[in-house]
């Protein structure tokens, strides 16, 4: 059948399985918005910025475990979608990013927002490619969502001129596709899977460090039977955080900068470490140099380029984190570690990372483990990016996969609120909570309107300590207390949401914390409560740059001193 | 250790791939030294020839990121295969009738041809390994070189299949039917 380009997109989108297209429009893109509407079961959620399009698209992507679709129009569009793809690539989620064009014969004219995009996220995107043909148009959307989502998830852009929307062809949707060079292994080699097999059955110390890979790869009943089976301890990655149940006797947290003392001494200590779908990041090891010293280790992940990336590994093996496990899992002895197990219980029982002080002023971390207990820990958590993120990711605990969504490798301030959207969109029957820092909040604010617009039942949180919190708290530890351009002038945060329509309250004090939560839970639809928090607290425990994870400091004891 | 690494790579004749290539080098923070493309007896199949300087672990570590690439079918670090590697040099060098026949002699002893000739100058067209080119050069740049080019280098392993070998009986061509299905979220 004769369609448009635009016409095409829709239909192999609709193919594909996608229902929902985060975006903005603009003067290039108009042939396609011309389009959407005959195409009823395309939800098109209008944002406010296209930044907040690419977090929306990346949150649905990380909630659904479907690719994550945004939409910019040419020049401004796509540079404000760059910071979102960047996102997604660090953190390894399928998301396809369109933008539109100018028409092909202005192409290299410096036309009306003409910008070189393809160029532009050419070292964030996984894959990209300016479509010049209409006739190429559904093979590339093809390739395209393949390549975002095989293998390792990644973003992957299309850039549409006007007329490629406007031409017309024969549609016929690809039903194969070659790609001669993308061919990831996905099932691990037997004889690796073997070796591992014998370390892990032979080793005293092991622990398991499950990264973000489990959660993609869907592998948590994988990885459960690993850890249960040979009774392994399980610390996770910040973004593995969910992948496998907080609650479980072998949790012990996750690792890294603010992560779990016990956690870090695990891992320091071990003579094994099973990394399982992560990359040894500098937040999560420390001095990599002195990163488990005493460990042999097993690197699991289907990206080969990770191997051997930041740390020497012992036995790599690159498949699919669930196909691997399968058959490793077959290998794997029955064994106790009491001694082990006992040792590193211990040390959680004298380094209680998640113990909340008294005080009579409203906590950040009371008013986190306050919303674990009124949602019983049935909730999907969107966070920012600073302290009050690292709160929610300790004083939450998290019982199910993919219900921490955070911007872990870029660390985007304003991921918070069209995370939430996103989130929303893509699991519309389960509650969603957005912890926002006074500063991020106000990096992608103008979505609050998206969130009034499409009516999203979301409970927004915004910690108001008045301060660029994190940054703060670097300045007072390392920096000897000389503070600059942290501290924040704020607006009434309760005003704000009630100019967009959205109902909400303050809280100042302690008491009023529960009944403000259980509020927010009731209303249907938005709700802020903006909480005035205790200015000066420190995120516990910190491992400062440049040091090992076992030289973490503790929240200082009443009498003021640091614990080391 | 730090030395010259050649990589080879088999890629997808399409725009922009040597811009992917260059950009993944130049991120990972290696100066290219040379690279040279070109068609191959395939139709829609370039070869690659990039030469950089860097230790083992690092040159592996760019040689997965450019794999990566989904353009690069394949990609292979060759520096240990001894593979045969030459560059071709044109020499536009000053050439005045007292210096002439000294210029022609150093030509013979490096087996390189002069393919134009004008009253006071001559090009010269030398191939060899990289070493033998430069020591030709540094020899005419005593007569005054007015202006040169290198291709830079282009390499083949040495024998019978060399990891770019486009085996017949194995089909380069990578299709995909269907894309694996997502699976529900398990119970805990």
């Amino acid at each position: 059948m004769i369609k448009t380009g635009a016409e095409i997109l829709c239909e192999c989108l609709l193919k594909e399985g996608v229902e929902v297209i985060f975006g903005f429009p603009g003067g290039v893109l108009l042939p396609l918005y011309d389009t959407l509407p005959k195409y009823p079961d395309l939800r098109h959620i209008l944002v406010r910025h296209e930044q907040g399009a690419a977090h929306a698209a990346d949150a649905y992507a990380r909630v659904t475990g479907k690719i994550g679709v945004c939409l910019a129009t040419s020049g401004p569009g796509a540079t404000n979608l760059v910071t979102g793809i960047a996102n997604a690539y660090l953190d390894s989620v399928a998301l396809l990013a369109v933008t539109g064009q100018v028409p092909t014969n202005f192409i290299g004219k410096d036309a009306f927002q003409e910008i070189d995009i393809t160029g532009i996220t050419l070292p964030i995107t996984k894959h990209n490619q300016l479509v010049q043909d209409t006739d190429d148009l559904a093979l590339a959307i093809r390739e395209a969502i393949h390549i975002a989502q095989l293998g390792r998830p990644g973003p992957v852009l299309l850039d549409i001129p006007r007329d490629v929307f406007q031409g017309k062809t024969e549609f016929v949707f690809p039903d194969k596709i070659e790609l001669p060079g993308y061919k990831p292994k996905l099932f691990g080699h037997p004889a690796q899977i073997k070796k591992a097999a014998d370390l892990i059955n032979s080793a005293e110390r092991p622990v398991i460090i499950a990264g973000h890979g489990v959660n993609i790869a869907r592998a948590y009943a994988e990885l459960k039977e690993l850890a249960e089976k040979a009774q392994l301890p399980v610390v996770t990655t910040f973004l593995g955080i969910g992948c496998f149940p907080e609650s479980h006797v072998l949790s012990y947290g996750w690792l890294g900068m603010h992560g779990m003392g016990y956690a870090n001494k695990a891992i320091h200590h071990s003579d094994l470490v099973i990394a399982i779908g992560m990359r040894f990041d500098d937040r999560a090891t420390g001095v990599v140099s002195a990163f488990a010293p005493q460990a042999q280790v097993i690197h699991i992940d289907v990206d080969p380029a990770e191997i051997g990336k930041n740390l020497n590994v012992d036995v790599p093996i690159v498949g699919d984190v669930k196909n691997v496990l399968q058959v490793l899992n077959k290998q794997i002895e029955k064994r106790d570690h009491i001694g082990w197990l006992t040792q590193v219980d211990e040390w959680r029982a004298i380094h209680p990372a998640t113990e909340i002080r008294e005080h009579e002023g409203v906590l950040p971390q009371y008013i986190i483990r306050q919303i674990h207990e009124a949602t019983r820990g049935d909730t999907i958590i969107v966070t920012g990016v600073g302290q009050s993120q690292m709160w929610a990711a300790q004083y939450f605990y998290y019982d199910k996969p993919n219900s921490f969504i955070s911007s872990g490798g870029l660390g985007t301030m304003g991921f918070e609120l069209p995370g939430a959207i996103g989130a929303k969109v893509g699991a519309p029957h389960e509650c969603v909570w957005c912890i926002a820092g006074d500063g991020g909040f106000q990096m992608t604010v103008q979505e609050l309107a998206t969130m009034v617009q499409e009516n999203l039942d979301i409970n927004i949180a915004v910690f108001n300590n008045g301060w660029l919190g994190m940054v703060r708290q670097w300045q007072e530890l390392i920096y000897n207390k000389r503070y600059f351009g942290t501290q924040l002038y704020n607006p009434d945060f309760v005003k704000i949401a009630e100019a967009y329509g959205i109902k909400g309250q303050r809280v100042t004090r302690k008491i009023d914390v529960r009944p403000a939560i259980e509020k927010s839970m009731e209303h249907k639809g938005p709700y802020l409560i903006e909480f005035v928090v205790e200015p000066e607290e420190n995120v516990y425990p910190f491992v400062p740059p440049g040091k090992t994870l076992v030289e973490f400091l503790e929240m200082p004891s009443p009498t003021g001193s640091l614990k080391k | 250790m730090s030395r010259q690494h050649i990589l080879v790579a088999l890629v997808q004749d399409k725009p922009g791939v040597l811009n992917r290539i260059s950009s993944t080098l130049r991120r990972r923070n290696f100066n290219i030294e040379s690279i040279a493309v070109g068609h191959i007896e395939v139709p829609k199949l370039s070869r690659m020839t990039i030469v950089v300087e860097g230790d083992d672990a690092k040159v592996e570590q760019v040689r997965k990121q450019l794999d990566r690439v989904v353009e690069v079918i394949r990609i292979s670090d060759i520096t240990g295969d001894n593979p045969v590697a030459r560059e071709m040099a044109m020499i536009k060098v000053k050439a005045a009738p007292s210096t002439r026949s000294e210029i022609i002699q150093i030509i013979d002893i490096f087996r390189a041809n002069i393919v134009d000739v004008s009253p006071d100058s001559l090009i010269i067209v030398a191939t060899g390994n990289a070493e033998k080119v430069e020591t030709l050069i540094e020899l005419l740049k005593g007569f005054g070189i007015r202006e040169m080019t290198r291709t830079g280098t282009i390499a083949l392993p040495r024998g019978g299949a060399g990891p770019l070998t486009i085996d017949e009986s194995k089909p380069l061509r990578h299709v995909v039917e269907h894309i694996p299905a997502e699976e529900e979220l398990p119970n805990w």
